[in-house]
């Protein structure tokens, strides 16, 4: 009787779930239907037009979805920078020392700053950096965000991959050595390829966080409406546009900025799904 | 030890008061001296812990890789002292299988046993590739097995496949001494039965040396033994006259099984 209650209580919440999500994507694109309606969903993405004003009234999402990927691409490709080498750190070369758990803790402490506290120090720190580098002259931009973002989304690429690193079994390693390979040669040729798969899914879904991420982005991308040109130029993600134009929206902008925030939701979920199957990958090896 | 069996030939590895410690107040191995002769196997028993894995893995400097572990006394590697040599040099000559086979997973089996040349960046073309591991393979009889699956993951093998495959990887580099760590402990009696064999038709080119606490394998395949107790080499000689009339206590009271 008591098992009985106990399922039914279990059943009935994750039915909750599922109807919640399946709410949410129903609320989304019901309110997105308008923008689709308008301009057709491929229309939709594809035009880099975005006119707020009534009489040439017309809503695209193209700058944002390049502002986006731009942004996250050019953030992991410096995160790799850090994070490969912290990772084979912490995973490989001081694997279960002191200073490993040591540097491993720092660097997750940088996962538990809040996103308005990074905006902040890009604003004060960051882009005075940027103005002098004369990358540009107000030091908002692509640039900057991405700067920002590469560090916000370092302990999620370093603590994954170092985890994947430091599962390398022993004796794999052992038998490389016992050829007469080195340090780097065990690295290069066992190590990183055992990992690789993991190594590769840790990073697309530090990509994930990059996608997603607002509030320190639109502190610093300069909110320009148009397809930026290069690393320099200022722009818009599609969260940040979000974040600056929801309290003054309505009607057919409204619909556009929730048809981009449904976009925004299909491109990390595929993400994040890439990343899963990556790691299935890893777990038949 | 007058009566190891040596054929005539000079030691090709020396061990003179060999001590390994893990920490300053922990020896597992203590003051070990044994001269191993070429073209034999030498099998090393002993309970566990007795260091005689320890041992082994002081030859080819394994202990190098944990720097806690300190290595004293001299390994002469055909007149040259492994401790003093530089670490990879060592490591080509004296090649090692351990217990666990441990095939590189993301190889195929070709690449497994050309994989000593990959990781030391040596370039080889197409055709001493393919010859490097036909040899290699048909001298661990796996050749026939493989041939047409060389594409395959090393992983793909059975266990007893994966330690041939092992010993091939080792074959392939031409050492000069072949360290066995129990190499078919985690094997079936069959695939330890081809193992056995192997060994004893690679004694011709090779010099083998195998730790085992198998007492019949050491009986069926060494030419000398060791035996080895609490880090100390109790006794060392020719297999057949230990198994028969140990000179030492203890190393009967092993053989017949009193402790193990």
């Amino acid at each position: 009787m008591k098992d009985n209650l106990f399922k039914a209580l279990l059943f009935t919440a994750a039915v909750s779930v599922l109807l919640l999500t399946a709410g949410i994507i129903y609320a989304l694109v019901g309110s997105a239907s308008e923008a689709f309606g308008e301009y057709g969903f491929f229309g939709f993405i594809t035009n880099s037009e975005w006119d707020p004003r009534s009489a040439t009234e017309e809503y695209g999402a193209f700058s944002f979805v390049v502002g986006t990927l731009f942004t996250a691409s050019f953030a992991l490709l410096i995160c790799l920078l850090f994070s490969l080498p912290v990772a084979l750190f912490t995973g490989e070369y001081f694997k279960g020392t002191k200073i490993s758990s040591l540097v491993g803790s720092v660097v997750n402490l940088l996962a538990g700053i809040p996103s308005i506290v990074y905006g902040l120090w890009g604003f004060y720190t960051i882009r005075p950096l940027v103005v002098d580098m004369g990358i540009n002259s107000q030091g908002f931009g692509i640039f900057t965000a991405s700067l920002v973002l590469a560090i916000m989304i370092i302990p999620y690429a370093s603590s994954l991959s170092g985890e994947f690193l430091s599962m390398v079994p022993d004796k794999l390693k052992e038998g490389a050595y016992s050829m007469g390979a080195t340090r780097i040669e065990v690295i290069q040729h066992i190590s990183l390829p055992v990992a690789g798969s993991g190594i590769v899914a840790a990073y697309i879904l530090a990509l994930g966080r990059a996608l997603g991420e607002t509030m320190a982005v639109t502190m610093l991308i300069g909110n320009t409406n148009h397809l930026p040109k290069g690393l320099a130029d200022t722009g818009n993600t599609m969260a940040s546009i979000i974040a600056n134009q929801f309290g003054e929206a309505d009607g057919l902008k409204l619909s556009a900025l929730i048809a981009i925030g449904l976009l925004l939701f299909i491109i990390t979920a595929i993400i994040n799904f890439i990343a899963k199957l990556v790691m299935k990958h890893l777990s038949r090896v | 030890m007058e009566d190891i069996n040596y054929n005539g030939n000079k030691p090709i590895l020396q061990l003179k008061s060999v001590s390994v410690a893990y920490s300053p107040d922990r020896k597992a191995v203590n003051e070990v001296s044994a001269d191993i002769y070429p073209n034999t196997i030498t099998a090393i028993m002993g309970p566990s812990g007795c260091g005689k894995s320890t041992l082994l893995r002081a030859i080819n400097r394994m202990h190098d890789l944990y720097p806690s572990v300190k290595t004293t006394g001299e390994i002469l590697l055909k007149g040259k002292n492994v401790l003093q040599m530089n670490p990879i040099e060592v490591r080509r000559m004296a090649g090692m299988v351990f217990q666990q086979p441990n095939p590189f997973p993301t190889m195929s089996i070709y690449d497994n046993v050309l994989a000593g040349y990959s990781l030391n960046g040596i370039r080889l073309n197409k055709q001493e590739k393919d010859r490097i591991v036909e040899q290699s393979l048909v001298s661990v009889a796996l050749w026939d097995e493989v041939k047409d699956v060389m594409t395959k993951r090393g992983s793909f093998l059975s266990g007893g496949q994966q330690q041939r495959l092992c010993i091939a990887r080792t074959l392939a580099l031409k050492p000069e001494l072949l360290l066995m760590d129990e190499p078919t402990s985690a094997l079936d009696p069959i695939s330890t039965n081809k193992i056995e064999e192997l060994l004893l038709n690679l004694k011709s080119k090779y010099t083998i040396l195998i730790v085992t606490h198998n007492m019949s394998q050491a009986a069926r395949i060494s030419d000398n033994s060791m035996f080895m107790y609490l880090g100390d080499l109790i006794e060392y000689g020719n297999t057949r006259h230990m198994f028969t009339k140990p000179r030492n206590k203890k190393t009967e009271e092993y053989l017949t099984g009193v402790f193990g």
